[in-house]
């Protein structure tokens, strides 16, 4: 049966990316380009070449994580947006500990600090939940604020109390050091930070759908009342959802401090926590469909390079194919269950 | 050209209050809007895009054409024509509106960016403003008490809809399908048209908001011409309580805040800009707080609203 | 390669005699039909009326190169984005020219210059030192000489004696820009003072519309700004009615009567970068200059400049394109009344060590630089 359930849902995806390809091609064909040459370029860029490949999967590795940070509390039922805010939390942290263990030895240290910017994000996102639970704020709009005011407080610290001075290029941190980075997977040329967002992706695969824990999540998601009749510790089921999710944010900022630019600076608030938001809902807030799903979001940032250098498409195009494609799959969302083929037969 | 009168000190809170104006028309104009949306019981996240899209269609045919108002109009119909989408796709079973919205985000704003490439150096002729301030001998006075002809529409707006909201046929009905959407039902009314058209209206008023921005203040198009203005209007409807006067004062709030730091900086107090730059969302966030309970978790939210079950 | 500043000429004269020499050799396999590529990459949107459009403007220069043909990339971030765009220009479109216009793309220019040793990176940051990659070039202009410039417009325009001036982030070439415009207005006025405000982004039309009008409110009525795009600085100046000066490109047709001039980039050096790489000539690894290399430019005058002061301001330029005016020089007190330079001592204008530390603002400046002294 679940077979049956990933076969649909694979057979309307491919439907919806049909779509999304005819109406872009209409798209780009009103520019006067031709769609077909489009397409391949679309493939070449996302998957066409190992460069491509490695392109894609290192612009999927931080969606991973940032998804989490909107699929985990979704499942009990909250709208949380807040993954860029912990992301820079996380990867402030990640500088501030690796800081304080400077010279210590690497094999020690570095998972310490990974795991200090994942407990910064999660305590983050923790306190909206705490909000939520504690005070009855919407955590939709407390974590919208916290991105802001995390962006700032990050600005701050690197354009002051943090700031290497000896850097002149921009503002930025205190750096961990050399020792701490944690390069890439071997015979690649993409992070390890990838190998983290699957293993969290699967690990939350597992808590969510294989633990009585996630199963009461599953059912403070569908029905609060019910959660609550039935005796659900609600309390401390949003505390956690809310803290495991901010935590992968967390450790998405950790990736992007040990395995991509070695200190904080603006360059951490990019975007990846709000392209997070929109895997996790393409993924239907499932954990594990969020690994493909991130790989395609991540296809496509890699493939709109190579279109706005081959046609002279501008940067917006790529958005424009974003919405369209995000459009479509939440139209096809409709059609679960209705399509003959996959439906159950009955006993 | 008057010299300036030497403020000081006062120069703050002449800043603060001409931001407050200025500042809080385009979350004025998106707030109000998703009020109404959400009212009828679907939340449209892609109102940021929306905006964009308002901002710079509007900048785009009142360079074309010369005329300002024209493209507030053309603003607030690309608006509506987002709205109509979201709708539509939103009235198809199952489908998650905060999802959609998300998407229209970034078809909205990936459409204005791609058709605005040529906009971006040209200059658009201004909307007109409105000299509140012409009694005062001072400047800056003056300048802060220049009241945009968009803003004193949204402040008549904003008792207006709530009247409509609470006293008319037609609010009764949209605030049936936001609450009860059974009851509405019962009632005779289609779930599905009363939540689209309100959502269609909602994205009107979003692109007339978004116009303000490029044809007013800062009176410019570009690429970064709102950071999450859209997003943060849409935050504000919750603390307003989905109340539509409360919507007035909360923009206004809003934008007094965000004055609040590059007035400071011009009277000497230069460090911590960022700081300063965070006050409106703190401050908005601890009020927020301070004026929650769990009890009356979201006293206001419109039952059927996804975001507030 | 030397490490001496080559003049254009020096790079042109290089390339001719190469060029001379080559046609009497046979043909290298290179010279053949396909065309050398170039890719320019981007950190926002080409056409912002700012910083990128300076860029924009030199891709189009190089562009028109015989046998070049250019490949762009915009809004590309500072990340690892950027070296997987980078190295996709170099996989993917073949480039062997890749021009990096952002500050912060530095360490990935580093990075893949040393992976891809036929291919040569440019970058705008000149921190280019020995031991770094050969086929990397750091070239920049020295913006505060025509900020300079500005500065004494902005003094002979000011009637509050007081001017303000709008930077984005605290860096060291921001606050080089700022001492240049109040050195320059107080060369005319010693009274002036100057605020320096900072926004804190590159691209904040609300946040520096802010500024504008709260620094116009505490009487300054000239207004230069420091950020990716100045048009929402300089259009809300002149709806104020006070005087703006403008940066990067030239903005003079946005404000009719209240511009000044502006300090513009030339970095048309660029296509003599392309060239000796085409050609296999020699091309400096680090090239700063101001008015004397050509690597700047001063924007047309507003109709508010008047001739007298018109005369006044072209001679000051001829001193910094002859050398014989030096902008830094003592006595010269910062705004925290600490002594920077003594009288008689005189910093060149090429001293880029100098430049690179400069972490205090001059004295007539209202604000603080942040930076450790």
């Amino acid at each position: 049966m679940l077979a049956r359930a990933w076969a649909e849902t694979a057979v309307l995806t491919a439907g919806a990316l049909l779509v999304t390809l005819a109406l872009f091609g209409a798209f780009v064909a009103a520019r006067g380009l031709d769609p077909l040459a489009v397409y391949a370029a679309l493939y070449v860029g996302a998957f066409g070449t190992w460069f491509s490949l490695e392109d894609t999967l290192t612009q999927a590795a931080p969606l991973m994580l940032t998804a989490l940070c909107t699929a985990i509390p979704a499942r009990a039922g909250l709208l949380v947006i807040g993954g860029e805010g912990a992301l820079v939390v996380g990867g402030l942290v990640t500088v501030l500990a690796g800081v304080a263990l400077a010279g210590a030895a690497p094999a020690l240290a570095i998972p310490l600090v990974c795991a200090a910017g994942a407990l910064a994000g999660g305590g983050w996102i923790a306190a909206a939940g705490a909000l939520r639970h504690f005070r009855g704020v919407n955590e939709t709009i407390s974590t919208l604020l916290l991105n802001y005011v995390a962006i700032a407080i990050m600005n701050h610290l690197v354009t002051g109390p943090m700031r290497d001075f000896e850097q002149v290029l921009k503002p930025a941190s205190w750096p961990v050091g050399e020792a701490f980075m944690i390069g890439d997977i071997p015979g690649t040329s993409i992070h390890r930070g990838l190998a983290l967002g699957v293993a969290a992706c699967a690990a939350a695969w597992v808590l969510a759908r294989r633990t009585t824990f996630g199963f009461g999540v599953d059912v403070l998601g569908g029905n609060e009342r019910a959660a609550r009749l039935v005796g659900l510790p609600i309390g401390a089921m949003v505390l956690v959802t809310c803290f495991l999710g901010g935590a992968a944010a967390g450790l998405a900022g950790a990736v992007e401090i040990v395995a991509v630019h070695g200190f904080a600076s603006a360059s951490l608030a990019v975007g990846y926590g709000y392209a997070g938001i929109l895997v996790a809902f393409l993924a239907r807030q499932n954990p594990l469909a969020v690994i493909p799903v991130a790989i395609l979001v991540g296809g496509i940032s890699a493939s709109g390079g190579l279109l706005q250098r081959r046609f002279g498409l501008p940067d917006a195009a790529t958005l424009v194919l974003q919405g369209i494609l995000f459009v479509a799959v939440l139209a096809s969302h409709a059609l679960h269950g209705r399509l003959r083929a996959f439906r159950a037969r009955p006993a | 050209m008057t010299p300036a009168v030497e403020l000081g000190w006062w120069g703050v809170p002449i800043a603060v209050v001409g931001g407050a104006i200025r500042v809080s028309t385009p979350y004025l104009f998106v707030s109000l809007g998703e009020t109404l949306t959400e009212k009828s019981g679907r939340v449209n996240l892609g109102l940021e895009g929306t905006l964009v899209m308002g901002a710079m269609s509007a900048y785009a045919v009142a360079y074309l054409s010369g005329s300002p108002w024209l493209g507030v109009l053309v603003a607030g119909l690309a608006g509506a024509l987002l709205g109509l989408v979201h709708g539509a796709v939103c009235s198809l079973p199952r489908v998650n509106d905060v999802a959609v919205g998300i998407a229209l985000f970034l078809l909205g704003t990936g459409l204005a960016f791609y058709l605005g490439k040529p906009y971006i150096e040209p200059s658009a002729p201004r909307l007109p403003h409105v000299s509140l301030g012409a009694w005062s001998a001072s400047p800056q006075v003056r300048a802060a008490l220049e009241i945009n002809a968009l803003f004193v529409a949204g402040a008549v707006l904003a008792p207006l809809l709530r009247w409509a909201l609470r006293s008319t046929r037609w609010g009764l009905v949209v605030r049936a399908t936001g609450d009860n959407a059974d009851a509405a039902r019962a009632l005779g009314h289609s779930v599905a048209a009363v939540r689209t058209l309100a959502t269609v209206l909602g994205g009107f008023l979003a692109g007339v908001g978004g116009s303000f921005l490029s044809l007013y203040y800062p009176g410019t198009w570009n690429e970064g011409l709102s950071s999450g203005q859209g997003l943060m209007a849409i935050a504000l409807v919750i603390f307003a309580r989905w109340n539509p006067t409360h919507c007035l004062w909360v923009s206004l709030l809003f934008g007094g805040a965000t004055a609040l730091g590059p007035a400071l900086q011009s009277v000497g107090i230069t460090s911590n800009y960022y700081l300063y730059g965070a006050a409106p969302y703190a401050l908005t966030l601890a009020l927020l707080v301070w004026s929650s309970s769990p009890k009356q978790a979201l006293a206001g939210a419109p039952s059927e609203l996804s975001i507030s079950r | 390669m030397t490490q001496r500043q080559l003049t254009r000429r020096d790079v042109l004269a290089g390339a001719t005699a190469l060029a001379g020499a080559a046609a009497l050799a046979p043909l290298p396999a290179r010279a053949a039909a396909r065309p050398l590529i170039v890719g320019f990459v981007y950190v926002g949107p080409r056409n912002d009326y700012g910083w990128n459009q300076s860029h924009w403007v030199a891709a189009k220069k190089v562009g028109a190169l015989e046998g070049v043909k250019v490949i762009e990339q915009e809004n590309v971030p500072e990340t690892v984005e950027a070296e997987k765009v980078m190295e996709g220009m170099i996989r993917h479109d073949g480039a062997k020219v890749i021009f990096a216009t952002s500050f912060g793309y530095w360490p990935t220019v580093l990075k893949l210059a040393r992976k891809y040793p036929d291919v040569l990176f440019t970058h705008i940051g000149a921190l280019w030192k020995d031991g770094d990659p050969k086929n990397a070039i750091g070239y920049r202009g020295y913006m505060e000489e025509p900020h300079y410039l500005c500065g004494i417009a902005a003094g002979h325009a000011t009637k509050t004696g007081k001017i303000g001036f709008i930077g984005s982030k605290p860096l060291y070439f921001i606050f080089n820009n700022a001492n240049g415009f109040i050195l320059g207005a107080r060369s005319v006025n010693p009274a002036i003072t100057c605020q320096v405000v900072i926004t804190g982004d590159w691209n904040n039309p609300v946040r520096e519309a802010e500024v504008t009008n709260s620094l116009i409110d505490q009487g300054v009525d000239v207004i230069v700004a420091n950020v990716d795009s100045a048009k929402v600085v300089i259009e809300n100046a002149e709806r104020r009615g006070i005087f703006s000066c403008g940066y990067h490109t030239d903005l003079s047709e946005l404000a009719p009567k209240g511009f000044l001039t502006g300090a513009e980039w030339n970095w048309a050096a660029g296509a003599q970068f392309v060239k000796a790489w085409q050609t296999g000539g020699p091309y400096p690894n680090l090239l700063r200059g101001g008015f004397k290399q050509d690597m700047v430019a001063l924007s047309p005058f507003g109709r508010a400049v008047s001739q007298d002061v018109r005369a006044r301001i072209l001679k000051v330029k001829q001193g910094f394109t002859d050398d014989s005016f030096k902008l830094y020089r003592g006595p010269l007190k910062d705004n925290e009344g600490n002594v920077v330079l003594k009288d008689g001592q005189v910093i060149a204008n090429d001293d880029n060590k100098f430049k690179l530390g400069v972490n205090f603002l001059v004295e007539g400046a209202i604000g603080k630089t942040g930076l450790k002294k």
